[in-house]
């Protein structure tokens, strides 16, 4: 398809001056202009291109920039907050995040959000509910909650704290501290930096507590990188892709050296300028083989115990930010979901990124990225194709539609006895050309029975 | 009869007296001593008793797994009187030509020795010794300076020592004729065709269940796979080695492939056994080899740089540092046509008291050598474990891919019989792959010599190593190979080039070995 095309390093949006929604039969034309705003620092994101001569025959065409003459926008975050107010988007027209996205993907606001629906969760339906929703790491946002965080730092003394920008991304100005006086030498520091320049307002962070027994393979320490697409809050409707990666850190873990970052961050972005790193490795391990390696080590009992205990984090995370999110039917938003698995196969949530990084770093990688774009935009499904019930297209699966969204076909067990499978299949088969095929196949057969 | 029987008493006799000196002798003795202390036993019935006692104190399965262990290793003995040369290897010109391979071997690491005047063997001094030992658990991160250092070869030199193999009493005769071997291995050695393959390989048949195939996502578990992962958890529970074998020729599911393997291969995991791992470790921070560079080296440019077991570095290095120094390998050298090197204290050449096996296991590393542990990474994550599997894989199997003999499984015949099946049953592809200057051997030689280890996705290279130890055969090897060029021989016949071929095989991550295997022996019309 299209996106057949797809290089690293470049920037790029579809767009269309028609403002035709496309008609069965009608080829889908779409322009893409290429916005005049460079990519906003500390987002550090690479975003996709497409060559000229290459998607003409796809039926896309590089246009001209032209303001609000567009169907479909995989728009920059910046783009967004200065322009997403006053922009009128007709009724087809889709745009690639949620205005306040912010409250699940940054930091702070993610953690305020789901500490009031723990709080709402344990209310409703009790403290075993309430529970399933302790997959992050005891969190205090500062300098808000300063006294908070000492006062809970002074109950577990020795323990090892990590200190993150909430709007910063792909590792920068992370550390990791274990006394107190390491972060009043550092709130000096930024106090009298900040002094100096007017504009920039004191930055937020969090102070996390760390993960000190995270799962090892061949010693190193990972965390992966789950996709999620989110097509409404309200309904939430979310669909989980089945491919995704675990990052190694390039060196072995230790709690020795809590300053050696490359030992604890695990972004490719930070391995990248470690001294060890040798760009031919990538080191990632596809989903599929780390559920392969987790099976023949523990067995498939419990490797189906920690995707459950995934997909909860997925759901409860989004189900935390269902009311705050602006609903919007133009919108919908792919999420990188960082997830770091401890020794006790537990799964925790590290963040929730708006802008996964789509930058690839080996061909499997790029063979990754671009069939995730493609089944995003089948998803999205701008040209009308899909009846609205599928449960599968391509690599995602639809994990939620607006309540729990079972494997089995066929009508619910609502007796509650019954085995209930949730419809996910991360790390596993991913035969999505196959399943494309079959589904549109499946999907013209009945628009010619329906015409 | 009688010779059979003779044969037979001949083996009894080889086994017990091999059993006599291991760790289940004593531990049996041990065992049969405190058994007085129960009441069962009877003076009168004493024999009968202890006997019984070890049934059903599962000492008896244990004994019957040593000398099944014993039967699949050791090649039975042809004639009391043949020396023990012909045990190796028993064709003449076959242990010429891997004599002088192994003396071109020799030099060539001699020579680098002399070029970089570094010793072969050398006493680390202590604070060394101190280092060594912190870093056990992250030598991957040590940057020696190994750019001076070369593999001391690659597979490539052995095929070209191969290709030039010849049978010194067999007139091939001027003129072609249909009985012309087209290939590149030159040697009259006896090889399987499909219906002999057929027979050997029934469980892989299309009416046999198998993992790999009947487990894919279309197929209900409760056709096969359910009741196949039962059987096999029976088998554990009996922790029968013969039962295991035969079973996992239909596959093991993930979940027990580790304990399976283990059993197979008769490994138990006794204190003793972790003890001997820590001596070797002691020896190998004590005293630095040459060879240990060698290794390093191969770890770098082979494991390191593979997508997925670059992650398993470290305990590449700690499995092969220690197996050179490991000298209960020597004992595999009475069936294996290879000989150890030896070398010689300094100043003292051809005297045989200052002789020593160097390294101390005889086996000197090639390029790609660590290959062969890197898969069992998946698998084993203790050390002494993890070393053990690798130790019994490469004593039983691993060994013959790299030196020249005319056993069944031996890499001379592994070539001929790919080969064989190629120019029998795809004559096209092969003659026009031969007249573009690609001889598919050229080819398929490097993956049969690492037995597909980095070439296959590991989920389907551990499918088919499950059949090399349900065998006991590393035939399948070459069967995959030709399979593989079966299932790209339409794309292969387009191409006018080594290059070209090279590249249409270049990629084999995405093929699903079993599948392959079935249609190849089964489906393909003869």
């Amino acid at each position: 398809m299209f996106l057949s095309a797809l290089r690293e390093h470049a920037r790029i949006y579809f767009v269309n001056p028609h403002k035709n929604v496309p008609r069965e039969g009608q080829k889908s034309e779409y322009h893409a202009f290429q916005p005049s705003t460079s990519s906003p620092q500390g987002y550090g994101r690479q975003d996709l291109t497409f060559e000229n001569q290459n998607y003409k025959g796809h039926g896309l065409s590089k246009g001209k920039e032209r303001e609000g003459e567009w169907d479909f926008y995989w728009c920059d975050l910046s783009w967004l907050r200065e322009n997403s107010d006053h922009t009128y988007m007709d009724e087809h027209v889709r745009i690639s995040h949620f205005r306040n996205h912010y409250e699940l993907t940054r930091k702070n606001y993610m953690v305020k959000n789901l500490k009031r629906f723990r709080k709402q969760l344990e209310r409703e339906a009790g403290k075993l509910e309430a529970a399933k929703c302790d997959f992050f790491p005891k969190t205090f946002e500062l300098p808000s909650e300063y006294h908070l965080f000492v006062e809970e730092f002074r109950k577990n003394p020795g323990i090892t704290w990590i200190m993150k920008p909430v709007a910063r991304s792909q590792g920068k100005g992370i550390f990791l501290f274990r006394r107190l006086k390491d972060i009043m030498d550092w709130r000096k520091d930024t106090r009298n930096s900040d002094d100096q320049k007017d504009d920039i307002t004191v930055e937020n962070y969090v102070a996390q507590r760390y993960i000190e027994n995270p799962y090892l393979i061949g010693g190193r320490k990972f965390d992966l990188r789950v996709y999620v697409l989110v097509m409404s809050y309200i309904p939430l409707r979310a669909w989980l892709y089945r491919d995704g990666f675990a990052r190694f850190s390039n060196t072995r873990f230790t709690l020795n050296s809590i300053d050696d970052q490359y030992v604890h961050l695990t972004n490719v972005a930070v391995q990248k300028t470690s001294p060890d790193y040798h760009p031919k490795k990538g080191s990632k391990w596809m989903l599929q083989r780390f559920r392969q390696y987790l099976a023949s080590k523990h067995g498939p009992q419990a490797v189906e115990t920690l995707f459950r205990d995934m997909d909860n984090i997925f759901i409860k995370s989004l189900q935390s930010v269902q009311k705050v999110i602006i609903s919007d039917k133009h919108c919908f938003e792919l999420y990188g979901y960082d997830i770091l698995i401890d020794q006790d196969l537990k799964p925790w949530l590290l963040e929730v990124n708006a802008s996964p990084s789509l930058t690839a770093s080996s061909q499997e990688d790029y063979e990754l990225k671009t069939c995730l774009l493609e089944d995003t935009l089948h998803v999205v499904d701008m040209e009308a194709r899909l009846t609205g019930r599928e449960k599968r297209v391509g690599g995602f699966d639809l994990m939620w539609n607006d309540g729990p969204v079972s494997r089995e076909d066929g009508p619910p067990d609502l007796s509650g006895m019954g085995n209930f499978v949730t419809n996910t299949h991360l790390g596993c088969v991913n035969d999505r050309k196959k399943q494309l095929r079959q589904l549109f196949c499946s999907l013209q057969v009945q628009k010619k029975a329906s015409s | 009869m009688l010779q059979e029987e003779s044969d037979l008493s001949l083996i009894i006799a080889q086994i017990v007296q091999k059993l006599k000196g291991s760790n289940l002798y004593s531990q049996l003795e041990r065992q049969a001593w405190a058994s007085l202390q129960r009441p069962e036993i009877k003076l009168e019935s004493l024999k009968e008793d202890i006997k019984e006692f070890f049934k059903i104190s599962g000492w008896e399965k244990k004994l019957q797994n040593a000398v099944y262990g014993e039967l699949s290793v050791f090649p039975l003995p042809s004639h009391p009187a043949a020396p023990p040369e012909h045990l190796k290897e028993p064709l003449v010109y076959m242990r010429k030509a891997q004599g002088s391979w192994e003396k071109r071997i020799l030099k060539s690491l001699n020579s680098m020795c002399t070029e970089l005047s570094i010793p072969l063997a050398r006493k680390r001094p202590v604070g060394e010794q101190k280092e060594l030992l912190n870093k056990w658990n992250e030598m991957g991160t040590d940057e020696p300076d190994l750019s001076l250092f070369r593999p001391v070869y690659a597979p490539k030199d052995f095929l070209e020592v191969l290709i030039n193999l010849r049978n010194p009493n067999y007139e091939n005769g001027d003129s072609l004729s249909f009985r012309t071997h087209l290939g590149l291995i030159q040697i009259p050695l006896k090889v399987k065709d499909i219906p002999e393959l057929k027979e050997c390989f029934v469980e892989l048949g299309l009416n046999t269940g198998q993992l790999g195939i009947d487990d894919s996502t279309q197929v209900p578990p409760e056709l096969f796979e359910n009741e196949h992962v039962r059987i096999g958890q029976k088998v554990l529970a009996e922790q029968d080695s013969a039962a295991a074998q035969q079973y996992i020729r239909q596959g093991s599911p993930t979940a027990l492939r580790a304990e399976l393997w283990a059993l197979i291969l008769n490994i138990s995991s006794e204190p003793e056994d972790v003890l001997y791992y820590e001596q070797l470790k002691t020896n190998v921070i004590q005293h630095d080899l040459l060879v240990d560079s060698l290794i390093y080296k191969d770890v770098k440019l082979t494991a390191s740089n593979d997508d997925y077991y670059f992650v398993f570095e470290d305990y590449l290095y700690q499995v092969l540092l220690c197996f050179s120094r490991d000298t209960s390998v020597l004992s595999h050298f009475a069936y294996n046509s290879a000989s150890p090197p030896k070398s010689y204290i300094r100043g003292k050449l051809g005297l045989e008291e200052y002789a020593v096996f160097y390294p101390p296991n005889g086996v000197i590393p090639f390029h790609g050598f660590s290959m062969y542990v890197a898969p069992l990474c998946f698998l084993y994550h203790e050390p002494s474990k993890l070393y053990q599997i690798f130790r019994e894989m490469y004593v039983r199997f691993f060994f013959r891919l790299h030196s020249i003999s005319s056993h069944p499984s031996g890499i001379v015949s592994l070539c001929l019989l790919f080969e064989t099946l190629l120019q029998t049953y795809l004559p096209q592809l092969f003659y026009h792959l031969r007249e573009i200057g690609a001889q598919p051997l050229r080819i398929s030689f490097k993956w049969m010599v690492r037995a597909f280890s980095g070439y296959l996705a590991t989920d389907q290279l551990l499918l088919l190593w499950d059949r090399i130890l349900g065998y006991n055969s590393l035939e399948i090897l070459a069967v995959l190979a030709a399979a593989v060029f079966a299932f790209r021989a339409v794309n292969l016949m387009e191409v006018t080039s080594l290059a070209a071929a090279e590249a249409v095989l270049a990629d084999l991550s995405t093929l699903k070995v079993m599948p392959l295997l079935q249609i190849f022996l089964f489906a393909t019309v003869t």
